[in-house]
């Protein structure tokens, strides 16, 4: 689910005070000219495709050794040493002149929650907790990363780590995972038996510990406070918030929670410098992705391209574009199972992302595209992401635990049509009324398809209802 | 119209830290909440009223303030503090969405609005989901009439359902779960708001309650079907704001509107609960606490809410005397008293008697009276204390009080289990112990107490080593701010209880503190500080060795007065409320008033004399005990000067003014040793009377008449038989 | 390590789950006493010391997936092995083992099918290949077969979307599904054989069919790129 927490961030700047209100502000204020730690304006205008030299995720399908050998031949722990030794205020700062927003959903610049570590401690120790807890329907761009490029992962752990002075990284990977984690625990073997973590990590004098915890199946758990929950050894049910992860994180200590692709991707921007990532993408959409596209496309991939790239020339390029051509395109779920459906005309034109998406009354999420073209029965596949996240819902609060089931019940009948035109707009009534006032974003995350098909594919339900009472008044 | 009272919202153990139960959470719970120390207060807006608060105040808390109550369900401000119910979702101006008011700290200058159409939105919505899946069978639930969701269904909720899916799928269903003899449970109208989990594991320390299953399927229950034995379980049906838990024994009795309400005080242990008795047409229906912060709080142990059915059985109804055959026979007063009065003059001034547990003060002071003017100097209590050890108050009271003991750091427990002799001290203690870092040490039997302690064993010796300063634990008590000794009040009834009680008395003096008495003797008879106050000497065998011709027993049923220790010749006079042990050896019973038929004092532990006031009559022809005393009196000629309790009242002022300012706490000074002590520590190894939960069930008259409590032993001990068997075949 | 988890799974083939007919679960689970065998009592040594030493509860989850894998599912007397070995209250484990959905609180198969019907998968006919499993072993969603061997579950989103329609044997997932390949899968595990897993239409990993679209020039040596890093030294003393 690694969505859904940061996500929120991003359709309401604001939500819940998730963070103080200045630090949000301070995040829109950006476009002023380069100071410190800011990335530069952006003057490009065409984004994408992106060259093979400029990829970060060089073993992405697998076809060369993803062990350490075969990661340092491919430049991972290049002068790791050296970087860890800057300390944390330059790898911050070189982050935050990348412009890298969470990879997770959200989009929080990463730069900036590295930095609220940088408190003055009281004794506690910090830790930094991975999210890889990827669950959401479409998403599968972290999977590649640990059982691919596992290296990058530790690697970015150590450098992320130093960053926030943190003693340990937690991976959190779902339970699903088998391969994928043991893989990864293979890599950070290979990465203690190297020395290039655990005491005086990379001879750097500073001790840093990874270690893996699997999940045990519960998409929850992508919410960073039920990440934290569950790496306790609790139901993954999401804490109030504040307290924040980085005053009272995981044991009780600060704690910053991650996406792995935020994280692997720190040593090449560390490597290649701030503005070297800065130079894709618009403003503030800056950098490299990871697109995952899936559904009705002639060759689904998970391929890395420039940000803000159009999103019918990814799928054009890389995926042999929508089956039965690009006109037969119905509507595309852009980010994730939470984001909501954009129609085919808003699909010919929007750009691949934060910003982008935003202006289309959607989100990028975590970049997973689901395609569906016009075979699809759009009202059941919204349907069945209902299904899913009532499914999912810890039961903790009562909008999401009441609310999601009940949307579930009346987009059950939607499917067949048994329900009156007037329902479409209770339907609406109560996707707001979960949005917004749970603890977490799952409730967020299960309203904002339902609002979308509702935006965009209305006549479509009340042509179904039609029907329906037609065979059944026969 | 919400139960919970919001007047000590603030201050309260709720830190937005959630769930800050566990000991493990313990240290980081502290360091969550220590930010909030800056006293300097910030100005915030509720409705446009400013209010100044201290930093880490809650929006709902800041709304209290000035008296705007906030609707909530999960929220209650004893317990640890969970936002799940979302009914207090409140507008915060510039705040996209609305803020849970129970969590969300607040920040200078918010403004906070409590009934904007946002806020109310936002309540109606959870509450439309709340009752999505709520039965609404209001007529047949117990809880109709005093539901927290009923109220604010009516006052948040909208006026018509939505919910049409009824049509289709119906709403959701949860098997009922058995969790014991007290506690009903109709988990269908559970709404999930987890306070009783919460309760069960932060107050009561059993962590047998929690949620299985998730999402909508998410349900209340104990761990495989497991029961929910605990001394303080009830508590959990006044805490749940629907009716999924309720009171068996209560259950289809009768509804709020339909029954009378009267304040009163529990006596079947020595805390002294505040109780409100729920009666119609005169009979005691069910008993619930009363909030009373120094004493209960607000909650109420097992016995005390339910042995209330034992009021109503085994009862005395009628006058009665032991005919030559040696069966009693039913006769009327006049008859009683005259064959007492007859026996009393016969006698010559060789008359005792003896003040059992649930004796009250009015008729103490009435049989000291009495048995003075008849000659006799020999009044007692029932129960054992230091021989010559009464002089001093402090010699016998809980002199950290019951509320200090929250704020002690180092506490040595001697022979006592507080879980079991009084559960509302130990709730205090446990209440240290998760948020004070108290450090509790006992001498005595291995007991579960409900929190980690570190038993230094049963040898008596250990409480020389203790206060000669030799032990380790002694470290850490002298170490402490606050350090508290508590002995058990049983364990004062030894032969070496003297110089227990000397020991300890002499090193609390090295252990005190300004405004901080150590010393604690903890009572487990309602009857036994007041008599002691009023000059009862203590122990039944002072009366005994006084070789009575006439004995008077006032509610003594403790069976430590025995046929054979009396003179043959010595006629038993009993005056009670139950069929117990008293009256099966009396000579004369005259019935009784128990607790809830009269208006009568009765001093706790702590020497707090509280008044209980008389929700029905005595049944039959009993009578309150004080005036069968004052009729007796008359008949043998040496009539009382009260003949009302105003009056009665007065003369109590001139033998112990303190005891008439009900409620108060008068400082008891110093404890220590009266005259020399003769023997020296080593009685063999302490023990407790109580130690398992089914010793705690029936300790007097009127839980042993209880029929419910008899259900909580059978209980106790099926679980156990289960338990055992299920070790026996495991393979 | 994880890897040598796989091995342990024998005992769900034992006696007392085979008589299961005459004793319903509950009894059984009362029965079955648990014990950590040797080797996983190493495991666990070795697992706890990532956690704090005051935080060994954190250990839960891995530890209740331990013993799911030695018993083949989750017993009572198992969580509450666990619960003693961390010393949190049995309650606190039972809970969350009831709250992650692959732990089987019950006898499970020997192969758990689980058919991802998620959206993503949807599309691709996931509906239709967990048809054809329900069809081909003769069970519901959440059944599992009389001898003990195939356990059928419709599950939500594995996490490998662009390779749908996905279904996990166990631990391994299989990709690229059609008719065919599932009814090739099935047979295998029939003979008690795991098929190797991945995708199943020749596809190596998440390239797109047909081989990559980018990525096809070898990836740049060490130090590609690579931006200029003053001397730590010198950057320290300046801090």
């Amino acid at each position: 689910m690694a969505a859904v927490t940061r996500f929120n961030l991003l359709a309401k700047p604001n939500i819940g005070g998730a963070l103080p209100v200045s630090l949000q502000l301070h995040r829109f204020q950006s476009t002023q000219p380069t100071t410190l730690g800011t990335p530069p304006p952006q003057t490009k205008t065409k984004f994408g495709p992106l060259a093979d030299k400029d990829r970060i995720f060089t073993n992405l399908y697998g076809r060369h050794d993803w062990r350490l050998k075969g990661a340092l031949k491919r430049g991972d722990w290049y002068k790791t040493k050296e970087i860890v030794l800057k300390g944390p205020d330059w790898i911050v700062n070189e982050i935050k002149t990348s412009g890298l927003r969470g990879r997770g959903g959200a989009g929080f610049p990463s730069g900036m929650k590295w930095s609220f570590m940088n408190k003055p401690g009281d004794g506690r120790p910090k830790y930094l907790v991975v999210n890889a807890d990827e669950g959401e329907p479409g998403t599968c761009k972290d999977r590649e990363i640990m059982r691919h490029d596992p290296h990058k992962l530790v690697e970015g752990c150590l450098i992320a780590g130093r960053a926030m002075g943190a003693q340990a990284a937690y991976i959190y990977i779902r339970g699903e995972f088998y391969n994928e984690a043991s893989n990864m625990q293979l890599a950070i073997s290979e990465a203690y038996q190297a020395g290039l973590i655990g005491k005086n990590a990379c001879g750097t004098g500073y001790d840093f510990d990874v270690y893996m915890h699997r999940g045990a199946g519960a998409y929850i758990c992508g919410e960073e406070t039920a990440l934290i929950e569950s790496l306790e050894g609790k139901q993954g049910k999401p804490r109030l918030k504040p307290p924040f992860p980085a005053d009272v994180g995981v044991f009780g200590c600060p704690t910053t929670v991650t996406n792995v692709e935020t994280v692997a991707v720190a040593p090449s921007i560390c490597r290649r410098g701030g503005l070297w990532f800065a130079s894709f993408g618009r403003t503030r959409n800056s950098g490299t992705k990871l697109f995952n596209i899936s559904g009705h496309v002639n060759r689904p991939c998970t391929v890395e391209e420039e940000m803000s790239i159009p999103l019918k020339e990814l799928i054009e390029r890389h995926c042999g574009g929508v089956t039965g051509g690009w006109d037969n395109l119905l509507g595309v779920i852009p980010g994730g199972s939470s984001t909501p459906i954009i129609p085919k005309n808003v699909c010919d034109d929007v750009i691949m992302d934060f910003d982008g998406l935003i202006a289309a009354q959607t989100s990028l999420g975590t970049a997973a595209i689901i395609v569906m073209d016009k075979s699809t029965d759009v009202i059941k596949a919204i349907a069945r992401l209902i299904s899913f996240y009532k499914h999912e819902s810890c039961g903790q609060c009562t909008p999401c635990r009441e609310g999601i089931g009940w949307m579930n019940k009346i987009m059950t009948r939607f499917v067949k049509g048994d329900a009156h035109p007037s329902e479409i707009d209770m339907l609406w009534e109560i996707s707001k009324q979960i949005e917004g006032h749970t603890i977490c974003a799952l409730g967020d995350g299960a309203a904002w398809p339902v609002q979308g098909l509702i935006r965009h594919f209305r006549p479509e339900i009340e042509k179904r209802m039609k029907l329906y009472a037609k065979l059944a008044s026969n | 119209m919400i139960r919970a009272p919001l007047v000590k919202a603030l201050g309260a153990l709720g830190s937005p830290t959630h769930q800050m139960a566990s000991r493990a959470v313990r240290t980081s719970a502290m360091v969550a909440q220590t930010p909030a120390k800056a006293p300097e207060k910030i100005e915030v807006f509720v409705d446009d009223i400013p209010v100044q608060v201290a930093p880490g105040t809650t929006v709902l808390q800041a709304a209290a303030q000035i008296g705007v109550e906030i609707p909530r369900f999960c929220y209650h401000e004893r317990l640890a503090v969970a936002g799940n119910c979302r009914m207090c979702l409140v507008e915060v101006e510039k705040s996209p969405k609305p803020v849970a008011a129970c969590a969300m700290p607040v920040m200078k200058g918010w403004r906070i609005k409590t009934n904007s159409d946002l806020t109310r939105k936002a309540r109606e919505g959870v509450m439309e989901f709340l009752l999505m899946n709520h039965p609404l069978d209001c007529p047949i639930c117990d809880q109709g009439g005093e539901c927290d969701l009923q109220d604010q269904a009516m006052a948040f909720g909208s006026d018509r359902s939505r919910f049409t899916d009824i049509n289709y799928t119906g709403k959701r269903a949860v098997e009922d779960k058995d969790i014991g003899p007290l506690v009903k449970t109709i988990m269908t109208r559970c709404i999930h708001c987890t306070r009783c989990i919460r309760f069960a594991s932060e107050i009561a320390g059993v962590d047998d309650l929690g949620t299985t299953g998730r999402g909508n399927d998410m349900q209340i229950g104990t761990y495989v079907e497991k029961l929910f034995l605990t001394e303080l379980s009830g508590n959990v049906i006044d805490l749940c704001p629907v009716g999924a838990l309720t009171n068996k024994p209560y259950s289809f009795v009768a509804r709020p509107w339909e029954i009378r309400k009267v304040s009163s005080i529990d006596v079947l242990d020595a805390v002294g609960s505040n109780i409100v008795i729920s009666t119609r047409t005169n009979e005691v229906l069910r008993i619930l606490p009363r909030e009373n912060e120094d004493v209960n709080e607000e909650w109420l142990a097992d016995k005390s809410r339910f042995a209330c059915d034992g009021l109503k059985r085994q009862r005395l109804v009628a006058p009665m005397v032991r005919m030559p055959n040696g069966e009693l026979q039913a006769v009327e007063w006049e008859g009683a008293l005259i064959a007492v009065a007859k026996a009393v003059k016969a006698a010559g001034g060789q008359i005792a008697g003896i003040s059992g547990q649930l004796a009250d003060l009015e008729a103490q002071v009435a049989l000291k009276d009495l048995l003075n003017r008849l000659g006799s100097e020999v009044v007692t209590t029932e129960q054992g204390f230091v021989q010559g050890g009464t002089d001093s108050r402090a010699n016998y009271l809980l002199n950290s009080t019951i509320a200090g003991l929250e704020e002690a750091d180092a506490v040595l427990l001697v022979g006592t289990n507080p879980r079991y002799e009084a559960p509302l001290v130990n709730t205090r203690l446990r209440k240290a112990y998760v948020h004070n870092e108290l450090q509790i040490a006992s001498i005595g039997p291995k007991i579960d107490l409900s929190y980690d302690h570190q038993n230094l064993g049963a040898d008596a010796a250990l409480v020389k080593d203790v206060c000669s300063g030799s032990h380790a634990f002694s470290k850490v008590l002298e170490g402490a701010k606050k350090p508290a000794i508590i002995i058990g009040a049983d364990l004062l009834e030894r032969a070496d209880g003297a110089a227990i009680h000397a020991t300890v008395a002499e090193y609390c003096k090295k252990l005190k503190k300004p405004n901080w008495n150590p010393f604690n003797v903890l009572q487990n008879n309602a009857g036994q500080v007041g008599a002691l106050d009023v000059g009862y000497k203590a122990g039944a065998q002072v009366a005994l060795k006084a070789q009575p011709k006439v004995l008077f027993l006032l509610n003594a049923d403790a069976g430590k007065v025995t046929r054979e220790q009396l003179p043959k010749d010595c006629f038993v006079v009993y005056i009670g409320s139950h069929g117990d042990n008293g009256a099966s050896i009396a000579d004369a019973v005259l019935p009784g008033a128990a607790y809830t038929e009269k208006q009568a004092i009765y001093v706790n532990t702590e020497g707090r004399p509280q008044q209980t006031l008389p929700g029905v009559s005595p049944p039959g022809m009993a009578r309150e005990d004080w005036k069968i005393l004052r009729a007796l009196s008359e008949v043998v000629a040496q009539p009382l000067p009260y003949d009302n309790l105003d009056e009665l009242r007065n003369r109590l002022e001139d033998v112990a003014p303190h005891l008439t300012r009900l409620g108060q706490l008068e400082p008891a000074g110093d404890a220590g040793a009266a005259g020399t002590i003769s023997k020296s520590i080593g009685g063999g190894p302490i023990d407790v009377q109580l130690k398992e939960l089914k010793d705690y069930f029936m300790t007097d008259a009127v839980s042993r008449a209880s029929p419910t409590m008899a259900k909580c032993i059978s209980a106790v001990n099926k679980q156990q038989r289960e338990n055992e068997a299920k070790q026996s075949v495991a393979i | 390590m994880r890897r040598l988890l796989q091995g342990c799974r024998s005992i769900h083939m034992s006696s007392v789950l085979r008589t299961g007919g005459q004793m319903d679960a509950c009894a059984m689970r009362d029965m079955l006493k648990f014990e950590f065998s040797e080797d996983n009592q190493r495991r666990v040594k070795a697992l706890l010391a990532w956690y704090p030493e005051a935080e060994w509860k954190g250990a839960l989850i891995p530890l209740l997936d331990i013993a799911q894998r030695q018993q083949g599912w989750l017993s009572i007397s198992a969580v509450q092995a666990v619960a003693e070995i961390i010393k949190v209250d049995p309650m606190k484990a039972f809970e969350a083992a009831q709250f992650y959905t692959m732990f089987f609180m019950k006898p499970r198969g020997k192969y758990v099918v689980s058919v991802c019907t998620s959206t993503p998968c949807k599309l691709r006919g996931g509906d239709e290949i967990f048809e054809a499993c329900k069809k081909a072993l003769n069970l519901v969603h959440g059944q599992t077969t009389p001898d003990m061997q195939f356990t059928l579950k419709e599950d939500y989103c594995m996490g490998a979307c662009v390779n749908a329609p996905v279904l996990a044997v166990n631990d391994d997932m299989y990709e690229d599904l059609d008719e065919k390949s599932l009814a090739d899968i099935l047979a295998k595990l029939r003979k008690d054989k795991l098929p190797p897993a991945g995708p199943q239409n020749g596809r190596c990993a998440c390239e797109p069919k047909g081989g990559p679209t980018t990525l096809k020039t070898p990836p740049p040596p060490p130090g590609f790129m690579m931006q200029d890093l003053p001397d730590p030294k010198t950057k320290k003393k300046c801090q």
